[in-house]
């Protein structure tokens, strides 16, 4: 992977604090995110994942910390956000269900002359191969279709920020894959992009380096490989790793559990991917994740 | 035969005063989620400042466009002074911060200019053109459709081919991914209602030279009227208004002259009866337009 030049990255999180009344969602969490590179946060359902989104799109207030854009604080209002170069995909996607598709992704290009608009949001369906049903319903479309209509939309107005929330959730394998082939082509243009997302294979694909919270807290970072070998992911993951192993009994020498300090075996990226569907009881605020469905 | 064309094109011109009406509530109602119950009240202030202008100006068109400004001042008014601060996500304090805001419009109206009826004078003749021995439209008749087909064709075009209008319906149906998307929801909110009450406004202006005349409620039944009609229509559906108005206008002309004037409303509370219970959303609205 390429070297990031040394300029102020595109995000700054640093010492993130955000609380719901007497619960701690996020405690002291700090990362970066440079021009071109793809970072992904994992960790459980409820680990932070989406309140550190809420809370660099000024959705949710951090009692502590800062986050910083592009060198600058990020704007106090969401509305801010299109502006300082950052676009969001929700997981509940937030379709204008009852506007057509191309309408959709012209919403956030109202800046530009109409002309203008227009052209930037076909480009836009034509490169996630959308052209097709621009005039559909974004309503009426199959669920994979909807989830390309969100990218095109997120990517309309050519962010320099792209925050993805759960991009392969509900995907199929040819549709992640040409997720990821969008992911890195977007990268490779320099945008920064954060993701969340529980696919672990998608992420191991696709990021440059991995963030992974649990209980609020940053418990390792670093390129995947080294994520996948942190004794601290291990521990996070130790107890239903042990689910699993006694489900499933574990293959002495198999090249996907090779032998751990201490003798556990380590946990492939499968185990850790049905480990964080196996957290999902624990909740997280959403965000406006859902709304969008009624429109 | 006569009678019923006289009946029919008179019909015409009174839906299209109600669609109109009714298509002001539709606005508020997609940019706020809440059913103005004091767009009447809001329309006839705005009359009152039309007629004020006209009887110093001696302009009828001084005074509807006095009317239309103040409709859309009083609109954006309501909305950052009050409607703004009422808690989101509850349908009953906007209701009754409405009703509250009738008494008060009304009251306020009948001190400053008392209760009387005040004859509003048409810019047009309304004696019916003679076709073919049959009386059809007046020239205000005339006047009154093409005013509201001009204004709905307008807003039609709004929010339907331009750029403002997508964030009006982008603000309107889903507030929160709007902001993400750069779009000024407060403002597109204020906006919805100014366009709303200027077009409530409007409606009211048309209606009152060809009533009783002016008085702090002399919109009060276009309202029953016109949320009737928005009701059957679909409260969510623009065109659903316009289709419902014409069809309302038209039972309330020919219930009117074939039966006796008594019965309109009868009529109408019939319809709205029967499409509650056949269709509860209104026959062109969305399934979950009611509960959005």
């Amino acid at each position: 992977m390429t070297t990031p030049p040394p300029t102020a990255p595109r995000l700054e999180v640093d010492g993130l604090e955000v609380a719901f009344g007497g619960l701690t969602a996020l405690g002291g969490v700090s990362f970066e995110v440079r021009d071109g590179e793809t970072v992904a946060l994992i960790g459980p359902n409820g680990a932070g994942k989406t309140t550190v989104f809420n809370a660099v799109c000024g959705i949710v207030k951090p009692r502590k910390g800062n986050v910083r854009i592009g060198g600058r604080p990020a704007p106090a209002r969401t509305t801010g956000l299109l502006a300082a170069g950052v676009a969001r995909t929700l997981q509940g996607l937030g379709l204008f269900e009852r506007m057509t598709v191309l309408e959709n992704v012209l919403v956030p290009l109202s800046s530009l002359r109409a002309e203008d608009a227009a052209a930037r949001a076909r480009d836009r369906l034509a490169e996630l191969g959308l052209l097709d049903l621009a005039d559909r319903s974004a309503g009426t479309l199959p669920y994979p279709e909807r989830k390309r209509v969100a990218l095109a939309r997120a990517l309309a107005a050519d962010p320099r920020l792209l925050l993805l929330d759960e991009p392969a959730g509900g995907l199929g394998a040819a549709d992640i894959e040409a997720l990821a082939e969008t992911v890195r082509r977007v990268a490779g243009e320099g945008c920064a992009v954060l993701l969340v997302e529980h696919h672990v294979d998608f992420v191991m694909d696709v990021a440059d380096r991995i963030v992974v919270l649990d209980f609020g807290e940053v418990i390792a970072a670093g390129s995947p490989e080294e994520v996948r070998r942190d004794p601290a992911v291990e521990a996070a993951y130790l107890g239903l790793e042990a689910v699993n192993a006694a489900a499933e009994p574990p293959q002495s020498g198999g090249a996907g559990h090779p032998p751990a300090r201490g003798g556990a075996p380590r946990p492939s990226t499968a185990d850790i991917s049905v480990a964080t569907e196996a957290h999902a009881h624990r909740s997280e605020p959403q965000g406006p994740a859902g709304e969008g469905g009624t429109a | 035969m006569d009678r019923f064309v006289f009946l029919f094109s008179a019909g015409l011109a009174r839906g299209a005063v109600l669609a109109l009406f009714a298509l002001s509530l539709v606005i508020v109602w997609r940019a706020a989620r809440v059913v103005n119950f004091a767009q009447a009240a809001m329309a006839a202030a705005a009359v009152y400042a039309a007629f004020a202008v006209t009887a110093a100006t001696g302009s009828y068109w001084a005074g509807l466009l006095t009317g239309l400004a103040s409709g859309a001042l009083l609109g954006a008014a309501v909305e950052r002074g009050l409607m703004r601060r009422l808690p989101a996500h509850a349908p009953l304090p906007g209701i009754i911060v409405a009703i509250g805001l009738v008494m008060v419009l009304q009251a306020g109206l009948a001190i400053a200019f008392g209760p009387e009826h005040r004859p509003m004078h048409p810019p047009f003749s309304e004696r019916p053109f003679i076709i073919g021995g049959v009386p059809v439209l007046s020239p205000y008749d005339l006047f009154t459709l093409v005013a509201a087909a001009a204004v709905m064709g307008g807003l039609a075009l709004l929010f339907g081919r331009t750029s403002l209008g997508l964030q009006l319906r982008a603000a309107a149906f889903a507030p929160e991914t709007s902001r993400l998307l750069g779009v000024r929801v407060p403002r597109m909110v204020t906006l919805g209602w100014a366009l709303a009450v200027a077009t409530a406004a409007l409606a009211a202006l048309l209606l009152v030279p060809t009533e009783l005349g002016l008085n702090p409620h002399a919109a009060d039944l276009l309202f029953v009227n016109a949320f009737a009609v928005a009701v059957i229509g679909g409260l969510d559906s623009p065109a659903g208004a316009l289709l419902a108005g014409i069809g309302v206008g038209l039972l309330v002309s020919l219930v009117t002259g074939y039966a006796s004037a008594a019965a309109a409303p009868l009529a109408v509370l019939a319809l709205l009866t029967l499409v509650l219970l056949v269709r509860p959303g209104g026959v062109f609205s969305a399934k979950e337009a009611r509960t959005a």
